[in-house]
């Protein structure tokens, strides 16, 4: 672990995104079930079960998270969005239950950025779908917080795997904020190690000249 | 379904988030751009018609492709500007000179950009310290001794110091060097900084 000097744009927090973000452009490609109100003329082909000219009205179809957020409309009625089924009734109550033993990153794996973004579709549920979103966050932060401050030196993947993208950032950075620790501990933090960026680069090297 | 090609650009950075800089992707780029035409000129054949016949129906699908378009232009704005992020960090990860393979990823603005950032960032030092100039990319980590003990990781060739000596890099071999000298190398890999 080593300070960078590549620091990324941050996602947004909450309901916003963040415009030049790469996570928050990758949470805004997750597919959400839709309903047309309206047809849509000529662009037939984006549907793939008809080979109509039009959508028509009424037709169920999987539209990206940024599309459905660029055409909904609460006044002009262009189409409703239907909750993807981690935020239904059902789900809801696996999470309430026992938040500690679901796969988010199977789920989400944007489980909490997509739970926020569903709140921008005036949707009844949506008191209890933040509710039930705060609370698994809530209910599982202390366990990603305890491997992430306790695992040193041993394989950290079966740890992460089941984390939410969000989860995993903030294992990271426990993660590095105990390296860090650990490292001015046994006295090495003042000494000048190569920048991580520059061996990933030799790293790669090595394997591109192998066939 | 539309904006599937810059979604790729977007991922190709994505998979790489230790910061490093993956070979600017032109044709891709391309495709995005020619993909972005296209929904402009439907949308304006479609606009036209629902002028002149007066078919509000045909609204929601303009609509559509605007989205479509505007979402291109965030994502290639992205792209390029994390893409600025790395090459700024590069800078300082390596130095003012880049290795042939990291710059054989640029394209040809990107590196007027690099050269441009490295001309203010140095005209930037040399107007601190009081007129003598301050090199604020050294000490990352505060110095404790003004010299420090390095092993060399790989042959070098000759290095000068200060006072004008001049010592053989070579590999393995271990030398006592003043901190500021060889702070660069050791970022580089070259030395390694030996802590008794």
């Amino acid at each position: 672990m080593d300070t960078q000097s590549y620091y990324p744009v941050q996602p947004g927090v909450g309901m916003e995104e963040n415009f030049l973000s790469l996570d928050d452009i990758l949470l805004s490609y997750e597919r959400l079930p839709v309903r047309t109100e309206c047809a849509f003329p000529r662009l037939g082909f984006l549907e793939k079960s008809s080979d109509t000219q039009d959508i028509p009205e009424g037709t169920k179809m999987e539209l990206p998270l940024w599309l459905s957020k660029g055409l909904y409309d609460r006044k002009r009625r262009v189409l409703s969005v239907e909750l993807p089924k981690m935020y239904r009734e059902g789900w809801r109550t696996v999470f309430n239950a026992d938040p500690k033993v679901v796969d988010l990153h199977k789920m989400g794996p944007y489980y909490y950025g997509l739970g926020s973004q569903m709140l921008h579709f005036d949707s009844p549920e949506n008191p209890e779908i933040a509710q039930t979103v705060l609370q698994t966050f809530i209910g599982r932060f202390r366990r990603t917080m305890d491997s992430s401050q306790n695992a040193y030196n041993e394989d950290t993947s079966a740890l992460v795997e089941r984390l939410d993208c969000l989860e995993k950032a903030l294992f990271r950075s426990g993660q590095i904020g105990l390296h860090g620790f650990q490292s001015w501990e046994k006295g090495q933090a003042s000494q000048l190690t190569a920048s991580t960026l520059v061996l990933n680069y030799r790293k790669r090297k090595i394997t591109d000249v192998q066939p | 379904m539309f904006c599937e090609k810059v979604i790729e650009l977007i991922r190709e950075l994505h998979r790489m988030s230790d910061g490093q800089l993956p070979a600017f992707n032109e044709d891709g780029l391309r495709q995005v751009l020619q993909e972005m035409e296209a929904l402009y000129e439907q949308n304006q054949t479609d606009v036209n018609e629902a002028k002149s016949e007066g078919r509000a129906d045909l609204i929601p699908s303009i609509k559509l492709r605007h989205c479509c378009l505007l979402r291109n232009q965030r994502c290639v704005t992205a792209y390029l500007y994390d893409r600025l992020l790395r090459i700024r960090a590069l800078r300082w990860e390596y130095g003012s000179v880049l290795p042939a393979n990291v710059r054989f990823h640029m394209c040809a603005e990107e590196l007027q950009w690099f050269n441009q950032y490295k001309k203010s960032l140095a005209s930037f030092m040399r107007s601190l310290g009081g007129g003598e100039g301050l090199d604020i990319t050294q000490d990352m980590k505060p110095p404790k001794s003004l010299y420090i003990e390095v092993r060399c990781l790989k042959d070098h060739g000759e290095f000068e110091i200060d006072d004008g000596t001049v010592i053989l890099l070579k590999k393995n071999s271990q030398h006592f060097l003043p901190r500021w000298k060889c702070e660069q190398l050791i970022r580089q890999g070259v030395l390694e900084h030996v802590v008794s």
